[in-house]
């Protein structure tokens, strides 16, 4: 109970207040503009928040995290285009509805799903706390290797159909990080005798890179357009009552979103699909699916918004990011010496439950703010994609320069810019190359330090915790040459080649 | 030919055209890289082979090969999609903005962060196509914004432009501080 109690001083603060406006409100508009996601400002904003207090930094990119998503749906519904990458399943039920008249009522019905599913998520989190504190002990650094593995086969494994190219940019993501100076045997690797190498490739100049300045020369390089959303009317207290009658599916969707937020790798993409696919099943009418159906909406938006603080528990709990925005907010805690992992729970329980108490807020805030505004932000998004490239190409030197105020870092981002630009045009995704990065380095790390307690290779896997994680590994990997084996003999369906249009904006 | 078919539904993905370019160079580099392993990492001897610092650099580059390989096999597998040097000069258009953000980078610590900042959002903003008054004035205000947000209230460590340095004693105070 002191903790709690703690936890909510923290937040009674007018820094901490201030930026939980402004994470929140900024959040839904930048999630609301097509063109940028909460990546690109999570990334841009990174270096900013240094200088911050850990939990006014941390609540400002949580802000921004968690209710992007609903901004996000606000493009999707009612010009078919998401305004962040997770919204894209919301539009295709969500457009639908409003080409037959019923804008507000599919607006009205994402967000009361969303903050289901958001509020749903900080309640699984805060629960899951007492047990997070007794298990997150047993993490040793074996476990944490093998936590950190299965992270990294299932990013790869998560993009069905893109697999190789998955494994090609997590390998690459390792080898990023190895980069430099070996911090134990201070050897050089792949410095090729430039001194600019030797401290490494910094993963805020990848970040910056790959998902600020690509998007910067995406859209400049794209033809300028302006999404024109058209100003909804009706009450926006609809959809609460409308959700009731689906608790069902919102619940669930939910779990999902839960579920595999809280696996490394997986995320909201497939939260959503499992969701919706159960929706469809279970719905009286299935037929409905895909032309507006409100199942479809609240399955698709519950499951995305319980991600973000489902993600947040193996990054508190274990260290370990399991996706590219939790990666970014790792950087933060690092940089306050604040070590997330089984110690945070020991030490700073206080930023713990001031952070839950954070996510509880916002979801508030944002919903309230959507509640009167809309209409507003339909009018704030219009504005002109390559106008947009502009801003986050100058947005994006802060975030590089300011780190260490380095030329080469700048020239590094550049280049890491374009490769994000190909990518992004080949459909390939980002994700991997960022967890590749951070969980490759935590895994090099936990390795070397269990390297002394094991005496045979079978002791990687002689207490629990290990085995059940070793385990999972193996299933993982045998379930997956299974469904292999079965779609290789079931009947191939026409190829999808935008099945993956899922990059992180 | 069923034979040929069935190995086409292995390696059959979803892409984009431009795909199997990506392919190769990404091939390319993964060779060269782990052709550099002996020559770029160290073996300290006696010591573990999972503590060793050439160990993680060998296995990413390894497996970052292998799934290459695969990776090109299933591009060259695949129907052809139309397009290819079309997409491949849209990579290279991408150039040029990285050379204007460089260039933007490198002016800030002469010219100040905030001409600098007024001056390339303009400039970009007419290499992007906008002419008009209204889309020139909406880049001039929203770089001052930017500047005064992350210079002025955030205190982003950025440096001050030599240029600030031939103002007069009041203003050069004020320009090196806050903008």
């Amino acid at each position: 109970m002191e903790n709690l109690y703690a936890g909510l001083e923290m937040l009674a603060r007018w820094d901490v207040v201030l930026a939980l406006f402004v994470g929140s409100i900024g959040g839904v508009i930048i999630g609301a503009i097509p063109g940028v996601g909460p990546a690109v400002a999570i990334a841009i904003l990174l270096p900013a928040t240094f200088s911050l207090d850990p939990i006014v930094g941390l609540t400002m990119l949580l802000g921004i995290y968690g209710s992007s998503m609903y901004g996000g749906a606000i493009p999707a519904i009612l010009i078919n285009t998401p305004g962040t990458a997770v919204n894209a399943l919301t539009s295709y039920d969500g457009y639908p509805m409003t080409q037959n008249g019923e804008g507000h009522r599919a607006l009205s019905l994402a967000y009361s799903a969303s903050f289901w599913g958001g509020i749903f998520g900080i309640g699984c989190l805060i629960s899951l706390s007492p047990v997070l504190a007794l298990i997150a002990p047993m993490f040793g650094s074996r476990e944490i290797f093998l936590a950190a593995l299965l992270g990294i086969i299932l990013v790869v494994l998560a993009h069905r159909g893109q697999i190789f190219a998955a494994g090609v940019l997590a390998m690459f993501g390792i080898f990023l990080q190895t980069v430099g100076l070996d911090a134990v045997t201070y050897t050089q690797r792949y410095t090729f005798g430039y001194s600019f190498l030797s401290s490494g490739i910094n993963l805020i100049v990848v970040v910056l890179g790959l998902f600020a300045l690509s998007q910067a020369f995406f859209l400049l390089t794209a033809t300028d357009t302006s999404p024109d959303a058209k100003p909804v009317q009706g009450k926006m207290m609809v959809g609460v009552k409308e959700l009731m009658k689906h608790k069902r599916v919102a619940t669930v969707a939910s779990g999902f979103g839960v579920i595999l937020g809280m696996i490394p790798g997986t995320g909201e993409f497939t939260a959503q699909f499992m969701s919706y696919t159960y929706a469809q099943k279970t719905s009286k009418d299935p037929e409905k699916f895909g032309k507006g159906s409100p199942e479809g909406l609240i399955a698709s938006e519950a499951a995305n918004n319980a991600v973000p603080a489902a993600a947040m528990i193996p990054l508190l709990a274990l260290g370990i990011p399991g996706e590219a925005l939790t990666a970014m907010m790792l950087s933060v805690f690092y940089v306050h010496n604040v070590i997330p992992g089984p110690q945070l729970f020991q030490n700073n329980i206080d930023l713990v439950y001031g952070l839950y108490f954070a996510l509880i807020l916002l979801n508030v805030i944002v919903m309230i703010f959507l509640l009167f505004s809309t209409n507003l932000l339909t009018k704030i998004i219009r504005v002109q994609t390559r106008f947009l490239g502009v801003m986050i190409l100058i947005l994006s030197f802060v975030g590089v320069y300011s780190l260490r105020n380095s030329l080469t870092d700048c020239m590094i981002s550049a280049g890491f810019g374009v490769l994000g630009l190909i990518l992004k045009r080949l459909n390939l995704p980002i994700v991997p190359i960022i967890l590749g990065m951070v969980l490759g380095g935590i895994m090099e790390v936990k390795l070397r330090s269990a390297m002394p307690r094991l005496k045979t290779p079978f002791d990687m896997i002689d207490r629990p915790i290990s085995f059940i994680l070793f385990a999972i590994i193996v299933l993982v990997l045998a379930l997956h040459i299974r469904t292999l084996i079965k779609e290789y003999r079931a009947h191939q369906g026409p190829e999808d080649h935008d099945l993956h249009d899922s990059q992180m904006r | 030919m069923s034979r040929v078919k069935t190995l086409q539904s292995l390696f059959k993905r979803y892409r984009r055209p431009g795909d199997i370019v990506f392919a190769w160079l990404i091939l390319i580099f993964s060779v060269f890289m782990l052709s550099q392993v002996f020559d770029q990492t160290a073996y300290k001897d006696g010591g573990k082979l999972f503590a060793q610092p050439r160990f993680w650099p060998t296995v990413s580059l390894s497996l970052m090969t292998v799934f290459a390989l695969f990776h090109l096999l299933g591009s060259a597998l695949s129907e052809r999609i139309e397009g290819r040097w079309g997409e491949v000069l849209s990579w290279l258009a991408a150039f040029e903005y990285a050379g204007w953000f460089i260039a933007y980078a490198a002016s800030v610590p002469y010219s100040g962060y905030l001409p600098t900042t007024v001056f390339f959002a303009v400039a970009l903003a007419v290499r992007a196509g906008y002419r008009s008054a209204r889309m020139l004035i909406a880049a001039v205000l929203s770089s001052i914004v930017i500047v005064v947000l992350f210079k002025a209230v955030l205190k982003v460590n950025l440096p001050s432009g030599l240029i600030y340095e031939a103002l007069p004693d009041g203003w050069r105070q004020l320009m090196l501080t806050y903008f």
